[in-house]
């Protein structure tokens, strides 16, 4: 009976414990409110303005989805661009390295400058941190497809659109959603990166606003619920795809 | 050596002269070191005739069947199929791979219509033949199950039918049953010979397993190493129907001791000799 609780009662033990522990540390060794907020106090600073944590979240939120979605929608084709075209590749893919090499958090001042406060540099950061992984990983994956497979759909005279369409994406789909994944994790950091660089508006903003006027426990706050929403956003895409490809195996690689 | 069915008339396939050298890109056409596949390859056979293709791994066999199927283009000779040179991929042709590559996203029964919808053929007679060939191969009532859900040997079964649901005039298979345990590979022979004597589809068969070539062959072509030559060619002659028991016979041992000689492996290992 324990047993077959354990999967379920061990991880809020886990998140208990820690509490517990963050709790009396906070009390034994006197660490002031500003350096370490008790839980209890986050929680009533979350209690509180669940109002403005729910606004905020809803920003970034939207920025981190648009963004993801926006780096989906430009980078499959892409990818299957570059795996059907040599030329293409070897014009584009240095290219895209160069690009990924750039640290983002360096891009984002220019972003700025160019797209202005509002949500659209945010979305541009958070595209460019999810663009890349979902290139690449939709590019290996397209690449991967069984010989055997290509040969029988040659072998009954397949057109290159039937190829495509009924074995070599359903097949890269597997490393499609990993790629989505990791891509959508990153687009919440692309997000608040660009929030922190400048923004009157989302959590990133929020926890810098907060953290300027000493209000630890609003800005520890607005960090779970962050974290909430990469979760969240990890969540959106698992279930798309439950959705999309229920024959991929439930458990989950990464 | 003479070929006895090139010369008659109901001759289905035949290769002559087949030769494949692949050609090393930097090294050019000429250069010595451009691999040899298929040194010389004749063969000819009947409609509804199973010829094996058997020999050690890397002989060229499989690259043979490749070229029969007009998947990769030959260096020279000729293949012909009822009479007319191949010169690309015929959609009348079935194929079994060692493995059985059924595609995950589909159901069994889809797996097995892909060929039909790729040639546009997809109806509901379609579907019924589909259905017909699970029952056949013992998947009655398996269509709408994911492949990952079945053994080994039962995707295999899957393949076959898939290799066979546009009812091909020739099924090439290259070591279809390579990757299964001793039992289902026996039981796959029998429905193979199954198979066989309800279709009138030809059978081009790589294998490396001489007992597999004598009990589904009626003939086999042994292969040399590296660059693939046919070294022996062994009419079988042993009676339809084949049952399990004629692999205890003497006429059978005969047969696979003729292709274990020229295959060289009766003298033992190199090191006692």
């Amino acid at each position: 009976m324990l047993r077959a609780l354990k999967p379920y009662l061990l991880p809020p033990l886990g998140v208990i414990l820690l509490l517990v522990g963050w709790h009396f540390y906070c009390v034994e060794f006197k660490v002031p409110t500003a350096v370490l907020p008790t839980p209890g106090l986050v929680f009533q600073a979350m209690l509180e303005k669940r109002e403005l944590l729910l606004s905020e979240g809803w920003i970034t939120l939207k920025e981190t989805l648009y963004g993801f979605a926006l780096a989906f929608v430009l980078g499959v084709p892409l990818a299957v661009l570059v795996t059907n075209s040599s030329t293409l590749n070897l014009m584009f893919y240095p290219l895209l390295i160069a690009l990924q090499s750039v640290p983002k958090v360096a891009l984002a001042p220019v972003l700025l400058v160019w797209l202005g406060t509002g949500i659209e540099s945010k979305l541009a950061i958070a595209w460019l941190v999810a663009f890349f992984p979902i290139v690449v990983d939709t590019a290996a994956g397209l690449r991967s497809t069984p010989r055997e497979l290509l040969e029988l759909a040659r072998s009954l005279r397949a057109t290159r659109t039937q190829i495509f369409f009924k074995v070599q994406f359903p097949a890269a789909l597997p490393f499609v959603v990993s790629g989505a994944k990791v891509a959508v994790t990153l687009a919440v950091i692309g997000a608040v990166i660009g929030e922190f660089v400048g923004s009157s508006e989302g959590l990133g903003n929020l926890l810098m606003s907060a953290s300027s006027q000493i209000n630890a426990p609003l800005a520890f706050a607005s960090l779970f619920a962050l974290a909430a929403l990469g979760m969240l956003a990890y969540l959106v895409v698992a279930v798309i795809e439950r959705l999309l490809a229920p024959w991929l195996p439930h458990t989950e690689r990464h | 050596m003479a070929d006895a069915a090139a010369a008659s008339a109901d001759v289905f396939g035949s290769l002559e002269n087949v030769r494949k050298v692949f050609i090393h890109e930097k090294l050019g056409r000429r250069a010595a070191e451009n691999l040899v596949a298929i040194e010389e390859a004749s063969l000819a056979f009947g409609q509804g005739d199973l010829v094996s293709l058997l020999g050690p791994s890397g002989c060229g066999k499989t690259t043979l069947l490749r070229i029969i199927a007009g998947l990769i283009p030959k260096t020279s000779g000729s293949v012909r199929i009822r009479g007319a040179e191949v010169t690309g991929p015929q959609p009348d042709f079935g194929f079994v791979f060692q493995s059985p590559n059924l595609m995950p996203w589909r159901t069994v029964l889809d797996n097995v219509l892909f060929p039909m919808e790729i040639l546009g053929k997809s109806d509901a007679r379609a579907r019924e033949r589909a259905m017909e060939l699970l029952e056949m191969v013992g998947l009655a009532g398996f269509g709408a199950v994911r492949p990952h859900e079945l053994s080994g040997g039962m995707q295999q079964r899957v393949a076959l039918c898939r290799a066979l649901v546009h009812e091909p005039a020739l099924l090439l298979m290259d070591e279809p049953f390579g990757a299964l345990d001793e039992l289902t590979r026996m039981e796959m022979h029998d429905l193979l010979h199954d198979i066989r004597s309800r279709t009138r589809a030809a059978v081009v068969f790589v294998t490396h397993s001489i007992a597999e070539a004598v009990y589904l062959s009626d003939r086999v072509l042994v292969f040399s190493k590296r660059p693939g030559r046919i070294i022996e060619r062994i009419d079988v002659g042993l009676p339809y129907p084949r049952a399990p028991e004629m692999r205890y016979t003497e006429g059978f041992a005969a047969l696979a001791r003729r292709a274990s000689g020229a295959l060289g492996v009766l003298h033992g290992p190199v090191t006692a000799a």
